[in-house]
């Protein structure tokens, strides 16, 4: 190749004025990979997904759910996902942003959702990570808890772990945890 | 040819490489003093990475005849390194890595002209890449290796025929080790697989679940996973963990000792924690010197021509007695990053909402209900409405102007296509022409503005 490294660096000395090439930006794979997931969701109507960024930046993106059945109904809980730009290699993260009383997610908002972490494998996306965020409010389950005190109070005694999710999403205290209107 | 005397270099091995003719040579091999002249001045190479594997190769390249390096890396040496990064001294920790490393190998190999950048490689711009004849690798992330191959194969450009262009291939040659094991591989681009077609090599990453972290740590690791992932956000709301900061990773080991003596974990060491917070696999200096050299003389091959190039693919383990072995990789001839595209010649007056008809009928891509991107940018969003709604104008619009008025360029396009009446969803590689714009571009642009 070394013959064409020499061409190239006369070629260079003689369009060095001429035209400085044209910066790229590329898009990583990344990106691609995700702009086909995107394109193809197929959401209820209770998962609405925004992007705060504007329309060129996908990798960062927020999803509101807003579960028509089960202990969260009339809830409104928002998610922040960040996605690397070696999707899917790896997992999107996401975040929960409306602080819940919840056995799967712990009030710093992190989420014990199987695919997000053990379980991701390439080919699922973000429509399965939805609908797996989905099921958590449908299905809550204390087998996989997170926050402890949420987990024990639903296997013990349903009815007032129901009430505990109203107050808290009504926006006030459960035992000394203060919960913000999400309703 | 080699019967002239020729003047002896200081490095004889190098000179039977390149002064001789041979059997198993690599394509255009002239061997001489000439090509030993030229390997110098006209071979620029640029080293990303000036650790452990960064500085073997900076080392084995000056070695090997090239003159011309540079090098870039972000990190500033810490104390640990010193055990295997061998350019670097004691009283050097704190100071960058390329900047060190480009000083002690031009101090001790006359001739030599090494450059360091210590930035991140996303700070550099294409231009600079662009300079390298040949670019070698010493990474330690899947990241950084995706971004260099991207911006590799974005020189790349296809004639007519799908045929890579030579004068546009820009070769690759990545190392990486982890303990005992490493690998050296050659990218041509174009020609050999990139490192996008065989991204599924990587095994997926151990993650541990968050409850069980929360709930039933059983080893050390899940105690130190505990203390970065839930305790960190618990006690310092918004800060940002910075396992680069000393004074957070011993914040994380201290967690991690009081919820480890809670469940009567044994185990948990200060250099466990910063093992499993950043991932880091102990490091052998002897891996390195092996995949480093490996690599150097693959550069030197596919420089100069003076061997077949290793195809494409080597791996070495030494954990165990020692095995090495060489796999040729095939290439996905759809890869989005190295591959073709679809070739499509348009008119500058045809709209974005004509573009998308257009792709339904074209028999390479029946491709319905596309979307579109270029560069980054959304053109058309199918879905969601949210995206729909705010690509719509778009339609209307020449996808010349669109995309930046310039006579080509690659776009991305996902749809579905239906063969046998099963429908299957595609992301596809487009390289677009527009007719009659060839040169005149910089022209239009500066006269429009």
């Amino acid at each position: 190749m070394i013959r064409l490294f020499k061409v190239k660096e006369k070629q260079r000395e003689l369009a060095e004025s001429a035209n400085g090439g044209a910066p790229i930006k590329k898009q990583s794979a990344g990106e691609l990979r995700l702009h086909k997931d995107i394109s193809e969701l197929n959401l209820p109507k209770s998962c609405i997904i925004s992007f705060p960024n504007g329309k060129d930046d996908l990798m960062n993106f927020e999803v509101s759910i807003r579960p028509d059945e089960g202990y969260y109904l009339g809830g409104n809980f928002s998610f922040s996902f960040q996605v690397s730009p070696i999707y899917p290699h790896e997992a999107p993260k996401v975040k929960c942003k409306t602080k819940l009383y919840h056995p799967n997610i712990d009030l710093e908002g992190n989420v014990c959702l199987n695919i997000l972490r053990e379980d991701w494998k390439p080919v699922l996306n973000i429509n399965t990570i939805i609908y797996g965020l989905y099921h958590l409010f449908t299905e809550p389950n204390y087998e996989d808890p997170l926050n402890h005190d949420a987990a024990a109070v639903l296997r013990d005694n349903p009815k007032m772990f129901e009430a505990n999710v109203r107050r808290a999403m009504a926006g006030g205290y459960v035992g000394q945890t203060f919960f913000t209107r999400c309703m | 040819m080699a019967e002239t005397v020729v003047q002896p270099s200081r490095s004889r091995d190098l000179d039977k490489l390149l002064l001789r003719p041979g059997n198993i040579i690599g394509n255009n091999f002239d061997p001489g003093q000439e090509l030993r002249d030229d390997l110098a001045e006209y071979v620029k190479v640029l080293v990303v990475g000036a650790g452990g594997l960064g500085c073997e190769l900076l080392k084995d390249l000056a070695l090997s005849g090239f003159k011309n390096l540079e090098v870039i890396d972000m990190d500033t040496i810490e104390v640990t390194n010193l055990n295997r990064q061998f350019l670097f001294r004691f009283e050097d920790v704190g100071k960058p890595k390329a900047e060190v490393a480009a000083k002690r190998v031009m101090e001790r190999i006359r001739g030599v002209n090494i450059k360091p950048h210590y930035c991140r490689i996303e700070e550099k711009d294409i231009d600079f890449y662009s300079d390298f004849s040949i670019i070698v690798l010493g990474l330690d992330s899947i990241e950084a290796r995706s971004y260099i191959n991207a911006v590799a194969c974005s020189f790349l450009e296809y004639d007519s025929d799908d045929k890579p262009r030579d004068e546009t291939i820009k070769p690759l040659v990545d190392g990486g080790t982890e303990g005992f094991k490493g690998h050296a591989r050659v990218i041509i681009p174009g020609v050999t697989p990139c490192f996008e077609c065989t991204i599924w090599l990587f095994p997926p990453q151990v993650k541990f679940p968050l409850c069980t972290l929360a709930e039933t740590p059983r080893t050390a690791a899940h105690c130190i996973e505990y203390a970065h992932l839930i305790k960190w956000d618990e006690v310092h709301s918004g800060k940002t963990f910075d396992p680069d900061d000393p004074e957070h990773m011993k914040w994380i080991y201290n967690e991690a000792v009081k919820r480890a003596e809670l469940f009567g974990i044994p185990g948990v060491t200060y250099s466990l924690t910063q093992g499993v917070v950043k991932n880091i696999i102990p490091a052998i200096a002897s891996t390195n010197a092996i995949v480093s050299a490996a690599c150097a003389l693959e550069a030197l091959k596919i420089t100069t021509g003076c061997s077949k190039t290793l195809s494409n693919y080597l791996t070495y383990n030494g954990a165990e007695g020692l095995h090495t072995k060489v796999t040729e990789f095939v290439r996905d001839k759809d890869c989005l990053v190295c591959g073709p595209g679809v070739l499509i010649e348009l008119e500058t007056s045809v709209t974005l909402q004509k573009f998308i008809d257009l792709l339904e009928k074209h028999p390479d891509l029946l491709l319905s209900k596309a979307s579109v991107t270029h560069q980054g940018s959304s053109l058309y969003m199918q879905a969601p409405p949210v995206l729909e709604e705010m690509t719509r104008s778009n339609l209307n619009l020449p996808l010349f102007d669109l995309m930046g008025k310039t006579s080509k360029g690659t776009i991305h396009v996902t749809g579905t296509t239906s063969k046998n009446d099963t429908k299957t969803s595609v992301l596809r590689k487009l390289r677009v022409f527009f007719k009659g714009v060839d040169g005149v571009t910089d022209m239009d642009m500066a006269g429009g503005a």
